[in-house]
């Protein structure tokens, strides 16, 4: 009698045991720094932790740095066009690619490879493949259109184009990845439906299939928004910010604040401005997609 | 966010020092963030008179952004109550540690070696904290040079500048014969340089010393500054057009294979200079920056002595004894293109601009002319210099007025300070 209940206490303790270290170090890693670096950003940290209340003094401080200013104009610049040329690329590619095509499968992985390269690569792949005295301009000029320009990378006004054109390069195959996964699950009687009503594709897509794809957009929309708050390696190793300050955005300015400038309480203040902006977009949708579950 | 990046880094830092356990009685761990080959060579001089002496060397080097990167690592060290033996810093860096209390004391070895009659003033300004040598000082680098293509200004029967008019005229001249006047590389630490040069050769010393190492705000909104702003903009005409992001070693490739005819630089670039085969001082001509003769600006590696257990002391004297020793400086300096940070090292193995450096700081430390380089971590606090990295950057880059310039620059040092 006594083997089956140990069974069971095993069983029940088991998972429970080998999650806590996990649970114990995101507990500690994740959360437990989130509250310190609260903290931080009310405190007049500079080189080191200090642990002298300052109240919003940091924040204060932070909303009139014109630097903060260019990060979040960047931000919105980049966030909207990241987020918009991806999604309507990865649509198209999606589409596309969903016409019963010869090679699917080869096609579709040479569309996710760049998925694969950290951001890094591909700043630095971009940083030489956009330079204009040993990339594409100097090529093409050296083809013989001795006209041609692209030197966005190093015009301020342009190159936070360029890391939109990096970004979009490396994301936007996974982003065709998730509609296609969503367009394989539309039920395809419905489309033979439409089309013995005499739908036309156009209206195909447009009246059915787009708007099924509602959960994919969604998903698609929250990745790329953090992915696009968080955006640091990119920047750092394409354009390192410049030039001047012209592709400073809220993560390396939280870098450059906290780590070389000594004002920690101010970059702690911006780190929290990016978690708040991060929730605002992650919590409605956990939110709505943990109801939905029940 | 900050913090996970923090915590990982002590992570990496305490399985790098769990293996690399110890055989020796003695041992110093240091930070540094010379990897390159000459310098690491040169580091080893200072290993090996360590290993004579019996303590161990414990290599803690962290690569990458002209010390960046270090200072991270130091500070994630530091916070957690683990720090090294001792860490490079520059002189800036080494007063913000002093204040914290984290450094220790080296007046003994420093009384016993006289480091006080040896050391120029202004490096000691650094080094001595509230009474105490706090860091052992490694070289003196002069960034206020100014490299020539000697073979590009015979041809164009051109003489070396020595006022920022005269650069200007040597620099139209090169422009009308298609070469680029100056070799640069558009990131802050290099505009910066550049800075500094003009604000002392326009201002002199004492505007200099009131602008940048005070930030005395009505010498930061004086014409003086809306002239070396002028002179800032005329700069951003003499470079090539994709000079933005070049790295320094790239912008002295282009004056040593004839592209550019000048480089504002430090004395670093002549590394590149002997690494192509060329004689600084023949083929490379240096010459003060123009205007600045006669001052020298500096910044100085020091490792700075954190304030360890007392079984770790003794160690540490003899690694701040070994840094200071005669042999050291020369060996390292002759490599690192630096001058030694003790006056009384014989200059006869030094290059003719070695030599030059050795010279002019004697005549400007006796002018009161030798100053903290505020692009290099001897004229501001970490913040206050960024800050006004901020707004050089920003007016080199853009069509920003000298005007709107000055009352940038103040309202960003201003909001530094608080």
């Amino acid at each position: 009698m006594a083997q089956p209940m140990t069974g069971r206490s095993l069983r029940d303790w088991l998972p429970k045991l080998v999650l806590s270290p996990t649970v114990a170090m995101m507990a500690i890693f994740v959360y437990g720094f989130i509250f310190f670096t609260t903290y931080l950003s009310f405190t007049d940290s500079r080189m080191l932790p200090s642990y002298e209340w300052v109240g919003f003094d940091n924040y204060a401080t932070l909303f009139k740095l014109r630097t903060w200013d260019i990060a979040v104009n960047n931000l919105l610049i980049f966030g909207g066009l990241y987020i918009g040329i991806c999604c309507l690329l990865g649509l198209t590619l999606a589409i596309l690619l969903d016409q019963k095509i010869r090679a699917e499968g080869f096609i579709r992985t040479i569309y996710l490879y760049p998925m694969a390269l950290s951001f890094i690569v591909t700043g630095v792949a971009w940083k030489w493949f956009l330079d204009p005295g040993i990339g594409l301009e100097a090529v093409v000029q050296g083809w013989g259109w001795e006209s041609f320009e692209f030197d966005w990378i190093k015009d301020r006004d342009m190159a936070i184009y360029t890391v939109v054109i990096a970004a979009v390069w490396q994301t936007s195959g996974f982003v065709m990845a998730t509609f296609l996964a969503g367009l394989r699950g539309i039920d395809g009687e419905m489309l033979k439906a439409a089309e013995v009503d005499g739908a036309s594709t156009f209206a195909l897509y447009r009246r059915i299939v787009i708007p099924q794809l509602r959960p994919a957009f969604l998903s698609a929309f929250v990745v790329l928004a953090h992915m696009a708050i968080k955006s640091y390696d990119l920047v750092v190793a394409l354009t390192n910010g410049g030039p001047g300050t012209a592709t400073e955005v809220p993560a390396t300015f939280m870098y450059s604040y906290t780590f070389t400038r000594n004002q920690m309480g101010v970059g702690a203040a911006s780190a929290e401005i990016m978690l708040l902006t991060i929730a605002a977009v992650i919590i409605p949708y956990l939110w709505s997609e943990l109801r939905e579950k029940k | 966010m900050a913090f996970t990046k923090t915590s990982k880094l002590l992570a990496t830092v305490a399985f790098t020092s769990a293996i690399g356990s110890a055989a020796m009685a003695q041992e110093v761990e240091v930070l540094h963030w010379w990897t390159a080959g000459g310098e690491a060579a040169a580091l080893n001089v200072l290993k090996e008179d360590l290993a004579s002496k019996n303590v161990g060397w414990q290599d803690m080097p962290v690569a990458g952004g002209g010390g960046e990167a270090a200072s991270t690592t130091l500070k994630a060290r530091v916070a957690a109550g683990n720090p090294p033996t001792a860490a490079q810093m520059l002189g800036m860096q080494l007063r913000e540690w002093a204040n914290e209390g984290a450094l220790g004391d080296l007046s003994s070895v420093a009384e016993e070696n006289n480091w006080a009659e040896v050391v120029p003033a202004a490096v000691q300004e650094f080094a001595v904290n509230d009474g105490k040598w706090v860091g052992a000082p490694v070289n003196i680098h002069r960034p206020n040079w100014l490299w020539i293509n000697a073979e590009i200004f015979d041809a164009q029967g051109l003489t070396p500048p020595t006022t920022w008019e005269e650069f200007n005229a040597a620099a139209d001249k090169l422009q009308e014969a298609g070469i680029t006047p100056l070799a640069h590389g558009g990131q802050p630490w290099q505009d910066a340089t550049v800075f500094d040069d003009v604000v002392l050769g326009i201002g002199g010393p004492d505007f200099y010393r009131k602008a940048i190492i005070e930030a005395d705000m009505d010498a930061l909104g004086s014409d003086t500054m809306v002239q070396v702003f002028d002179q800032m903009r005329k700069l951003s005409g003499y470079v090539d057009e994709n000079f933005s992001g070049r790295d320094w070693n790239l912008a002295t490739a282009m004056l040593l294979n004839g592209e550019a005819g000048m480089q504002l630089m430090g004395d670093w670039a002549k590394g590149e200079i002997i690494r192509a085969d060329m004689v600084p001082g023949e083929d490379i001509l240096c010459v003060a920056a123009p205007g600045t003769e006669g001052s020298y600006l500096f910044n100085t590696d020091f490792f700075g002595a954190f304030d360890v257990s007392e079984e770790s002391k003794p160690a540490q004297m003899e690694l701040a004894a070994s840094i200071m020793s005669k042999e050291f400086q020369e060996a390292f300096n002759l490599v690192k293109g630096s001058i030694p940070a003790r006056t009384d090292v014989a200059p006869d193995n030094f290059d003719a601009c070695g030599q030059k450096a050795m010279e002019d700081i004697v005549e400007a430390a006796d002018n009161n002319a030798l100053l903290g380089s505020m692009a290099h971590g001897h004229g501001q606090t970490s913040s206050v210099q960024r800050a006004m990295f901020d707004v050089v950057t920003e007016h080199f880059n853009s069509d920003m007025s000298s005007q709107d310039a000055v009352e940038e620059l103040q309202i960003a040092v201003e909001s530094a300070m608080l």
